[in-house]
């Protein structure tokens, strides 16, 4: 306990620098908000593996580094071309480095009517009205440390909304860039609010120019309004030696349809909560999640489904290719409550291990508390099957080219439900890299 | 073509295979039969690679060859070709993406351009005809959800894009029904050319109604027990294994 006590102390005196640089806005309701997460940060303390939602995954590793809270937006010299290689083409990419919107960096078309996509920090400060009802509605860091550092941190990230109607023809790409030596701790705070009968696909990814080890520490709340759809992709391809800690909390009305796809492909320690809570009548959540690890990368997910309403849907599919010392955590949770008769909800979760040496823990989590529904959970660990490689090893195809075919198969069941096509297509030769690489890299 | 002289293999431990020898040369189509249990898709699987069995004695020359020395991809690369009696569901995989790599596996190992996109494709749509197989089989993942004929027509269709010189099916005919049971007989029909051959492994004679071999043999215990022509197959429907089992029951302790 001492350790997490030493480590609060430190991020307790970088809040202290980050409130000198925020100049007279300490009386805001913002920094009222802030406060009071630092609070609860400093009473939580980081989680150990005592802790039921952190049995299997041990921060410690993060607590080893002072990470240094970015306080003001740097550029850190970074150039159009930098970006361009993480791009894919759509009209609307927002940049940000180390958490901190660029303009500069960014391409921004025109959008239909009072939709706004942009820089959190821009709509603070010219109190954008949508700000004041959403933002921080939804995540509650209560037991959630570092949802907690996040709000305490809170100062930029993307605020997307779609007003009532409207149907965003093309994705909004949020590309998240570390960069620079510093050992960073990187805070981006993302709002997403769709109106009524509205449609939009948005991009979040997590890619690294920096040359140092770094905390991403991140929280998107996602606001789904009646009638609406929502696909969210989100794409973690850090260093090797980043930690990313991230929470996507969405909210979903009457007859909605919210689709989160999440990969991990790269980082050292990696979590992702993922929570959608069914809050309406008739609404379909789908998570799919896809966590490629290898050497002694740790990827976690947690993923929680409230099932608040009755004759919702939920599917779920979460996959783990583990090679190496690998770790793999899944844990699934679906609440189904008192009120939610007719729900319709299904969670699978399947590894694969590559290596001897790689493992994972899995937990499906059921409760239960309506009684006409129907909930069906499945976990499955395995190697890849010998039947399937003599198949196509008789037909004329390598031992190796095999193997391949049959671990990029297993992964493109996730990457394949990406609706979003030129994401999909690097999403696939990303992979189709990664499992290469797989083979030689081993550190 | 294929020579396989005193075959001994075993699974665990357990003899199947007792000392098998056959002769295959090109433009010879022979039928293997036999009581379930008697070795024939251990055989089959064997030839084609398979590494759950041991061969304790004997040997298999394919071309000149020691094929038992080859690995699968190997074997496949140099013209043999297995028709699984159960092929193996791949999820994820399309069939047009798995029988495009395997055959470019195939072309690049005899020296020939490796064909794209467009080639493939035409060259997947003359051979589809063979077997009359439905379009939406292609780009569907490789017998995901197929019916066990769809399963089967896919097999054949397989081997009319490979074009293998040395193909062996085992067990193709069970599950059809006689339409489809034609339908694949048609198709391997047409594939059937002086300079490969083809050896059909079948429990039941109907499959040689359509597909008439030019020798069939009996194997019974691991052991081809009695050879003949396609007259052969007809005696077994009539008089069934035991009439062969006792034939060679008498000539085992005549010797």
């Amino acid at each position: 306990m001492k350790y997490t006590t030493e480590k609060n102390s430190w991020y307790l005196s970088a809040f202290e620098k980050f409130e000198q640089s925020l100049n007279g806005e300490s009386a805001s309701r913002l920094h009222t908000l802030r406060r009071s997460a630092l609070e609860r940060f400093n009473s939580l303390g980081f989680p150990t593996t005592r802790h039921e939602e952190w049995r299997f995954t041990n921060i410690s590793p993060i607590l080893k580094t002072n990470f240094r809270p970015v306080l003001n937006p740097t550029a850190e010299g970074l150039s159009r071309k930098d970006v361009g290689q993480f791009a894919f083409g759509t009209r609307h990419l927002l940049v940000f480095v180390n958490g901190f919107f660029s303009g500069d960096l960014s391409t921004l078309d025109e959008l239909p009517g009072d939709a706004y996509c942009g820089s959190l920090a821009t709509a603070v400060k010219s109190d954008h009205p949508v700000l004041r009802q959403h933002l921080a509605q939804y995540a509650t860091y209560d037991d959630n440390a570092f949802s907690a550092l996040n709000t305490a941190f809170l100062r930029d990230g993307a605020f997307i909304y779609v007003p009532d109607g409207i149907v965003m023809d093309d994705s909004v790409h949020l590309l998240f860039i570390a960069a620079g030596k510093d050992h960073a701790l990187i805070s981006p705070r993302n709002l997403i609010v769709v109106g009524k009968n509205s449609q939009v696909s948005i991009v979040e990814s997590y890619v690294s120019l920096a040359t140092s080890s770094y905390l991403t520490n991140v929280l998107t709340e996602i606001v789904v309004g009646d009638h609406s759809v929502i696909e969210h992709d989100k794409l973690q391809n850090e260093r090797r030696d980043a930690f990313h800690i991230a929470s996507i909390h969405a909210l979903q009305g009457t007859q909605t349809n919210l689709i989160s796809n999440s990969i991990s492909i790269g980082g050292s320690l990696v979590r992702n909560n993922v929570t959608s809570v069914l809050d309406a009548e008739g609404s379909e959540c789908t998570l799919n999640g896809l966590a490629l690890a290898t050497g002694t990368q740790l990827i976690d997910n947690h993923t929680t489904i409230d099932h608040a309403k009755p004759r919702c849907v939920s599917h779920e599919l979460y996959k783990s290719i583990l090679d190496g010392k690998s770790r793999g955590v899944f844990n699934g949770k679906i609440f189904v409550r008192k009120d939610a008769q007719k729900t319709d909800a299904k969670q699978t979760n399947k590894t694969l291990l590559l290596s001897e040496d790689a493992t994972i823990d899995t937990k499906p989590q059921l409760e239960i508390f309506a009684d006409d529904v129907k909930c069906t959970h499945g976990a499955t660990v395995g190697q890849l099957d010998a039947e399937q490689i003599f198949y196509l090893r008789s037909r004329g195809i390598d031992d190796t080219t095999a193997r391949d075919i049959l671990t990029f198969a297993f992964a493109s069941d996730v990457v394949s439900r990406v609706h979003v096509d030129p994401l999909r297509e690097q999403l696939e030769a990303l992979v189709h890299s990664r499992l290469d690489q797989g083979r030689t890299l081993q550190d | 073509m294929l020579e396989i002289k005193n075959l001994h293999a075993s699974v665990n431990g357990n003899e199947i295979l007792n000392g098998i020898n056959l002769n295959v040369k090109a433009g010879e189509v022979h039928a293997i039969m036999g009581p379930n249990g008697s070795g024939k898709s251990t055989l089959a699987q064997l030839l084609a690679g398979r590494d759950t069995y041991s061969v304790s004695q004997g040997g298999v020359t394919y071309e000149g060859k020691d094929l038992l020395d080859m690995d699968p991809e190997e074997r496949a690369r140099e013209g043999l070709f297995l028709a699984f009696q159960y092929p193996v569901e791949i999820p994820g995989v399309s069939n047009t993406y798995f029988l495009k790599a395997a055959l470019n596996a195939i072309r690049k190992h005899k020296g020939l351009e490796e064909l794209d996109a467009v080639e493939f494709l035409q060259l997947v749509k003359q051979r589809m005809k063979l077997v009359d197989m439905d379009e939406t089989l292609l780009n569907r993942p490789v017998n995901e959800g197929f019916s066990g004929g769809e399963k089967k027509r896919n097999e054949i269709f397989h081997m009319a894009v490979l074009e293998p010189k040395l193909a062996i099916l085992d067990e193709t005919d069970s599950g059809l029904d006689i339409d489809a049971l034609r339908i694949v007989a048609d198709g391997v029909n047409k594939l059937r050319r002086r300079d490969n051959a083809i050896i059909v492994v079948t429990h039941y004679q109907r499959l040689l109604n359509y597909i008439v071999p030019d020798f069939v043999h009996v194997l019974v215990d691991g052991r081809i027990v009695k050879s003949g022509g396609k007259e052969l197959a007809l005696q077994l429907e009539e008089k069934g294994y035991d009439w062969v089992k006792d034939e060679a029951g008498k000539a085992a302790v005549q010797a």
